[in-house]
């Protein structure tokens, strides 16, 4: 299970990369493995405000829809229209190519309610037992 | 992984664990759902031949007069007019007229019938032959004596044809008994992912080495029950527990062509009395968006009209694809039409079946 040192993670297994107060967000492995090959991505709209963890993105496979959560609240700034012809990006580079959504932060403190790649390491193993 | 102990086990259940597949309940079975990428699944049974383990399925037999026993009262479809060594599709019936279970008859001989039937209903369907058979028919479950390994794809033949005598000559719908490695099977040509393949019915302890065997042959992918739903699905073949159940006529199943208009059968009075209110349709959406069982389904004026049965991505056409039922009379095919529920609605177009339609079924 591979995991981005220096990714946030959320319970929802989402990560987040931030950078000024731009925040790029994606899936983690554990993800899109759980959920196999994703077929189809809906974008949210650019320029789109949303909460922290609120619900913003939804990702299908083959078998059943997913819905993704903002790890940061702000403003959607950009999506990645590469996913509509290729949702297999997600899949394929999760924390690279796939990536979902660049949103503006609205507050950096938000970031405390995520976790460090090594707290998101320890969570992962205590979902398996 | 977590293992349902109450579940029943094929065979074949620790070999599936053993290359890695993931493994879920279905129809009580601990049955395989993916082995790797369900695409890749998908991609490699359409081009090349899978196999899949459908060893939880139902084997009856029958011997008796079909229509001395009560037999040709239970199913459906013409029985008693069936050459041997053929098989037919159709379905039994409760009195209501709506479906126990679909299922394909074979006839072994003039007096010997095997039916295959769906693993979620063997036990109801045995307790529903027995009361409904008479004193001439002798009917036996074999389901847990039989197993089935499905090879499908455009080479299975070439796959069997270098281990199995004159199986190159078997037509579609047509079965035979063959010897593998010296071990009795029956196999039919038939399957349900809509290319060129074959049923391989053989005895329970002897199945492990028919899949090791066909395995050995690196041409051959083990394949799950994953892929299967979607092959089905763009062949617009119906499962039970979606597109039939206790609560659905064969009419609206638009199982038509497989009812034998010349005999009585049980619930044949329910299906002359009733004209169908709904009727099986099949879409494509308008993206890869897909549907899925229990979205609603729309026109164009907003108005509710029907409900999906089966939905899932369409690997054949890159589009989302949908089975379900709708209001008659049905919209006809390239009707604009809506999936979804009331706040999220998706665009689709009416289609006739198949989705797919280069398979090598036929071939």
């Amino acid at each position: 299970m591979e995991i981005e040192d220096n990714y946030l993670y959320t319970k929802e297994h989402e990560w987040v990369s931030i950078e000024d107060n731009m925040a790029t967000m994606g899936i983690s492995d554990y993800a899109q493995e759980a959920l196999g090959d994703v077929t189809y991505v809906e974008l949210p709209q650019e320029e789109e405000e949303v909460e922290q963890f609120e619900q913003f993105v939804s990702v299908e496979s083959v078998k059943a829809a997913s819905d993704i959560y903002a790890p940061m609240g702000g403003k959607v700034t950009e999506v990645n229209r590469k996913l509509e012809e290729t949702p297999a990006l997600i899949n394929k580079d999760c924390y690279g190519k796939g990536w979902i959504a660049k949103i503006e932060v609205r507050d950096m403190d938000e970031s405390t309610n995520l976790m460090s790649a090594e707290e998101y390491r320890s969570y992962l193993e205590s979902l398996e037992t | 992984m977590s293992v349902e102990t109450s579940l029943h086990h094929t065979p074949l259940a620790d070999e599936h664990i053993a290359l890695g597949a993931k493994m879920v309940g279905f129809g009580g079975w601990f049955m395989p759902l993916q082995y790797e990428s369900i695409l890749a699944e998908w991609e490699y049974n359409r081009q090349t031949v899978s196999i899949f383990d459908c060893s939880h399925m139902g084997e009856f037999i029958i011997k008796g007069d079909a229509a001395q026993c009560g037999l040709d009262s239970i199913l459906i479809q013409p029985v008693t007019d069936m050459p041997l060594k053929t098989c037919r599709y159709g379905a039994m019936l409760n009195d209501a007229g709506g479906v126990v279970d679909d299922l394909i008859v074979y006839r072994k001989a003039a007096q010997e019938w095997m039916i295959v039937v769906n693993a979620a209903n063997i036990e109801k369907n045995a307790r529903h032959f027995r009361a409904s058979l008479n004193a001439n028919a002798h009917f036996e479950d074999v389901s847990f004596k039989t197993a089935k390994l499905d090879l499908q794809g455009p080479q299975s033949r070439d796959v069997l044809k270098a281990w199995v005598r004159d199986i190159e000559k078997l037509t579609y719908y047509t079965f035979d008994q063959f010897q593998l490695s010296g071990i009795p099977c029956l196999i039919s040509r038939t399957g349900y992912t809509g290319e060129l393949g074959y049923e391989i019915y053989c005895p329970w302890e002897k199945c492990k080495e028919i899949w090791k065997t066909i395995l050995n042959n690196a041409t051959v992918k083990p394949t799950g029950l994953g892929v299967r739903d979607v092959l089905r699905m763009e062949m617009c073949y119906s499962l039970y527990g979606h597109e039939l159940e206790e609560n659905i006529s064969p009419l609206e199943a638009g199982l038509d062509k497989f009812i034998d208009g010349q005999k009585d059968f049980i619930g044949r009075q329910a299906l002359l009395a009733h004209r169908p209110e709904r009727r099986i349709g099949f879409f494509v959406s308008a993206s890869r968006k897909s549907p899925r069982a229990g979205h609603k389904i729309f026109d164009g004026e907003n108005q509710e009209i029907g409900i999906v049965t089966s939905g899932t991505f369409s690997p054949a056409l890159q589009l989302g694809i949908g089975i379900g039922f709708m209001r008659t009379p049905l919209k006809g095919a390239g009707s604009k039409i809506f999936f979804g529920d009331d706040k999220n609605k998706a665009a689709a177009t009416v289609a006739q079946r198949p989705f797919y339609k280069n398979g090598s079924l036929k071939a």
